[in-house]
């Protein structure tokens, strides 16, 4: 690993001042991913601003739903009491992710920027759009098995790892930011963005900004009976998505009164299935209705020479977690 | 420009003199010299070995590592588990893949198990640390060491210490219930002598109290 400045400040203006001063400048937080990178000399910063300290871990209720401090681990969300009871689908997620050591070290902002897992973005012999701007995608022609199905270019098909932003997407999250011009609040699905022309850009946060936390709606408590995330990968446990599918009904009367769907594994940002839960609203619980919004989801998706077999595998994972979350499999 | 001691091949690295450490470490800094201006030229010529002149970055850390506390100097880019194994000579941790995969360097971070790895040093500045060397109690060996030992959870014996750590700390977080929450929950520490089904025997019976 490269040699660095370290600081660790107290106080959240004082580190984002700190940041703003350094160009090659990175936040550490729980460093599972920015600390591997480090290693693999994907990211060789000048000064690492360790923000562990400030006042950013806290879990609490408020009048609008759920407050999580950026700084919460993700062990701290997903065996928080409320969250179990009223946002089951985060707590599921987040445990279908990582190791438990991962868990109790990565925090809810650093699994917000976590980096693609695209083989060729780690490989620094290989061609990478994201790694490398204008160096050309190792993927598209390459071993693209794990890659996108949706919204990818010709620059870079790879696709967002976490399993908790799928849940994020699902539960409407909004995350809030600070940085020199102040603060303000971004829809989740508007944090991350499609690779496009500048697959080097994971998200739409602006140079020196800092997550402070993720805010859930009250309205997205009301999807907590009729749950299950569901993760395809190529074993059983400790493993990246190749699908996942994130699924949540409210239902009164044998009726779907609303639907909140979102895959992980198909897209370079958590890819909420809008259409599917339009059509599903007011439907019955039965497999064909199921099939039907699978059908209508996968619209527009794309395969390259590997992963051709999602094409198969995604609307099959979301019909199957729309039977497990309503009980017609288990 | 400083001159190359003799090179002498020796066994051991340990040697006052001639070893290979110091001759890796002079031929690196000659190729420092050789591609790199100013300040490290300058430090060449004064004959300042690399040592020297990290002190300018290092930082104070103060750890409690099995209930001895330690004050070091380290530099920002070294890790815990390097700082156990390489500062305090506590080498029961293992280096495995370095990466997060493996888990063969699990600790406890105040009572909390993490991947030694990935974790810088310096951010665990004042915390408590449990590593394998702090589980027995003198001569008495730590239940689910016993049960390792009584249940043959493993063989070459390199994940042991993290597997260890991981299941000392998974009975605090109660995902024990069944005999897949116990392989789940364990999942981020690899063995691949494929001593799992012994493991979890081991962890099933210190959660039952028979030991």
């Amino acid at each position: 690993m490269n040699q660095f400045q370290y600081t660790r400040p107290a106080e959240t203006a004082v580190a984002i001042k700190s940041l703003a001063k350094e160009p090659n400048g990175y936040f550490l937080a729980g460093g599972t991913n920015l600390v591997d990178m480090m290693k693999m000399g994907l990211v060789v910063p000048d000064k690492l601003i360790d923000i562990n300290r400030l006042p950013l871990k806290k879990i609490e209720r408020t009048p609008t739903g759920i407050h999580i401090g950026a700084l919460a681990s993700n062990s701290e969300v997903a065996e928080h009491a409320y969250i179990k009871a009223q946002y089951p689908l985060l707590a599921l997620a987040i445990n279908a992710g990582a190791s438990p050591q991962l868990r109790n070290m990565a925090t809810v902002g650093g699994n917000l920027m976590q980096r693609t897992r695209c083989p060729y973005f780690f490989d620094t012999a290989m061609p990478c759009n994201k790694r490398t701007p204008g160096s050309g995608c190792g993927a598209l022609q390459g071993i693209n098995r794990m890659h996108a199905l949706f919204g990818a270019s010709d620059k870079c098909i790879a696709v967002n790892p976490s399993d908790m932003n799928v849940a994020m997407a699902a539960l409407d999250a909004t995350i809030h930011v600070t940085g020199v011009k102040g603060p303000r609040a971004i829809n989740i699905g508007d944090f991350h963005r499609l690779p496009g022309d500048h697959p080097e850009l994971d998200n739409t946060l602006q140079k020196g900004e800092l997550i402070t936390s993720v805010d859930l709606p009250a309205a997205s408590s009301a999807y907590n009976k009729h749950v299950y995330y569901l993760k395809i990968r190529d074993r059983t446990s400790y493993a990246f998505a190749l699908v996942s599918v994130a699924a949540a009904l409210h239902i009164e009367n044998n009726t779907i009164t609303g639907a909140r769907l979102a895959m992980g594994g198909v897209a370079h940002k958590p890819w909420r299935l809008t259409a599917a839960e339009i059509f599903l609203k007011g439907k019955a619980i039965t497999e064909d209705n199921f099939k039907q919004a699978a059908q209508i989801a996968m619209q527009g998706a794309k395969a390259y020479e590997y992963n051709k077999f999602k094409l198969k595998l995604a609307p099959n994972a979301i019909v199957q977690s729309l039977k497990l979350a309503t009980g017609l499999a288990s | 420009m400083s001159t190359t001691k003799p090179f002498t091949p020796t066994d051991g690295e340990d040697n006052s003199n001639g070893t290979r450490r110091d001759f890796l470490k002079q031929t690196s800094l000659l190729t420092a010299i050789a591609l790199t201006p100013g300040t490290v030229v300058k430090a060449a010529e004064n004959q300042w070995d690399e040592k020297f002149a990290g002190v300018f970055e290092k930082q104070a850390l103060h750890l409690e590592v099995n209930g001895v506390k330690h004050e070091l100097m380290v530099e920002p880019r070294v890790t815990l588990l390097e700082v156990l194994r390489e500062y305090l000579d506590l080498t029961g941790t293992k280096k495995g893949c370095d990466r997060g995969q493996c888990g063969a360097c699990t600790v406890h971070v105040n009572g909390v198990r993490i991947n030694s790895c990935l974790s810088l040093a310096l951010t665990n500045d004042g915390k408590k640390i449990t590593t394998i060397e702090g589980l027995a109690k003198e001569e008495e060996l730590h239940p689910m060491q016993e049960a390792f030992i009584k249940h043959d959870g493993f063989q070459c014996g390199y994940c042991t210490s993290g597997q260890i750590m991981s299941a000392v700390a998974l009975l605090k977080e109660g995902h024990t219930g069944s005999e897949t929450e116990i392989r789940e929950f364990m999942s981020g520490n690899i063995c691949r002598c494929g001593a799992y089904p012994n493991i979890v025997k081991a962890i099933q019976e210190v959660k039952g109290g028979m030991v």
